[in-house]
């Protein structure tokens, strides 16, 4: 038999608090239902029990929603979590979305479109929580377009991973074309399979598209996958020095094509060294941009301003950019002159390029 | 019936409320004192306190770094700072950005 998934809901209001445990009574999985009345009896729970969903209100005394969320996503990442709260203002929305919560409903909503609600929750708490491409769940890429393939359908399959996107052109199960970042044809297919995350949508077919890939889907599934497999495999010294000499041509290409005038991977402080292109290393430099990440996220966290985005600075001389990603400082420098606005989405490019 | 009402409107007067993001703006001095501001007075002054010697740091470390710096600006997912140097104080920025804010990317000051 398969085990009932658990639902928690915090809230100050008791009266609140017996609504949502008849509503939920409704639901047909049919939960278990537990409801807590502080976040700190919350979180005591959530680190003995498994729960499958958080309902979570804002206004609490002692520790506010927002308090309870940010710990939550930090030591419960997979508990999926719903704010149901009486503050309409767009603000606390913006502030919850931006700590990962899956919904955001208003308490007046939620009893005007109670079914609405309902399905939304159950919704929820049947999406597998493993990882893969969004839409289906634990499927890899190489699935997703054999099982285009094989139902002969016609479509285009758009990719997005972070700030990179690509296009595949299925015409009657066969593809024919697949373009991402300045790439076209099997290079763009190659590079495509290597994104082992990211999300997927179906767009109408195209089937003027000019035909740039002839080799039947498989034998390049196959090639790819033997591709991938050589690189882990890869253990020569000779080849070592080649894949870092390939990597470094890449990097500076890269550059090049983004108009940057160098980019710092600054790692955490002993473990690694900092990997800087198209200027000399400084260590002064690194060092600020670590610092910079560090005061901005005990700045976010002291005034609850959400996840930090990046940190950005300029003078007469250049503009530069902080983005924190796995741990890994990345500060890129940029001429002076180049426009402010699409600095931050050029910035995320280069640096989500910058392994693969 | 007025110590019903003195009461509950003590009690609820008591309760936590969740804290506003400032919006605003802040000057502060090169020792970190604030010298003018615009952010609503309900807004704790420690945490105004906390984010002009922030950003001060920010400054101060990046004039070390031999790269000083004429602006910084710091983007969180709900708030926005911009902080402009001055005779080595600040002045400070603030934009709570919500969840439909027509732009994302303030102009350069």
């Amino acid at each position: 038999m398969e085990a009932r998934h658990k639902i928690l809901v915090l809230d100050d209001d008791a009266d609140w608090l017996n609504l949502c445990n008849e509503m939920f009574a409704h639901l047909p999985s049919k939960p278990e239902i537990r409801t807590v009345a502080s976040g700190a009896r919350a979180l005591a729970l959530l680190e003995t029990e498994p729960f499958r969903l958080l309902v979570c209100d804002l206004k609490m005394p002692r520790m506010d929603g927002l308090q309870v969320l940010s710990i939550v996503r930090r030591r419960f990442p997979e508990l999926r979590t719903i704010v149901l709260s009486g503050l309409e203002d767009e603000e606390f929305r913006s502030r919850a979305y931006a700590l990962g919560v899956d919904l955001f409903w208003l308490k007046t909503d939620m009893q005007a479109n109670s079914q609405m609600f309902l399905d939304c929750i159950e919704s929820l708490m049947g999406r597998d929580m493993e990882g893969g491409f969004r839409g289906i769940q634990s499927k890899s890429l190489m699935d997703i377009i054999q099982m285009e393939c094989l139902s002969r359908s016609s479509t285009v399959l758009r990719i997005t991973r972070g700030p990179l996107v690509a296009k595949l052109w299925i015409q009657n199960g066969e593809l024919i074309d697949a373009e991402t970042e300045g790439a076209r044809g099997e290079a763009a297919f190659y590079r495509i399979l290597g994104w082992k995350s990211g999300t997927f949508e179906n767009l109408p077919a195209e089937p003027e598209r000019e035909r740039t890939i002839t080799k039947p889907v498989n034998a390049l599934l196959l090639e790819s996958a033997q591709a991938i497999d050589e690189t882990a495999d890869s253990v020569e010294p000779g080849s070592v020095e080649q894949t870092a000499h390939r990597k470094t041509i890449w990097k500076l290409a890269l550059l090049t094509r983004e108009g940057a005038d160098f980019v710092m991977a600054v790692p955490p402080e002993g473990q690694g060294e900092v990997e800087t292109m198209g200027a000399q290393p400084s260590e002064p430099l690194a060092k600020w941009a670590r610092r910079a990440v560090e005061t901005a996220r005990r700045l976010g966290e002291r005034i609850e301003a959400g996840p930090l985005s990046h940190v950005a600075g300029h003078n007469l001389e250049r503009q530069m950019l902080v983005l924190n990603r796995d741990n890994v400082c990345f500060l890129i420098g940029w001429p002076p002159n180049v426009a402010t606005s699409p600095l931050l989405e050029k910035s995320k490019k280069l640096v989500s390029s910058w392994d693969s | 019936m007025g110590f019903l009402k003195q009461f509950f409107r003590r009690f609820f007067r008591s309760r936590a409320a969740i804290q506003q993001l400032p919006a605003g703006s802040v000057t502060v001095d090169r020792d970190g004192r604030i010298v003018t501001y615009t952010v609503s007075s309900i807004y704790p002054k420690e945490l105004l306190y906390d984010i002009g010697r922030e950003v001060l740091s920010l400054f101060r470390e990046a004039r070390e770094a031999q790269v000083p710096l004429a602006e910084v600006s710091i983007h969180f997912t709900s708030l926005h700072i911009t902080a402009r140097e001055l005779r080595g104080g600040a002045i400070i920025f603030l934009f709570p950005q919500a969840a439909f804010s027509p732009s994302t990317i303030r102009p350069r000051l």
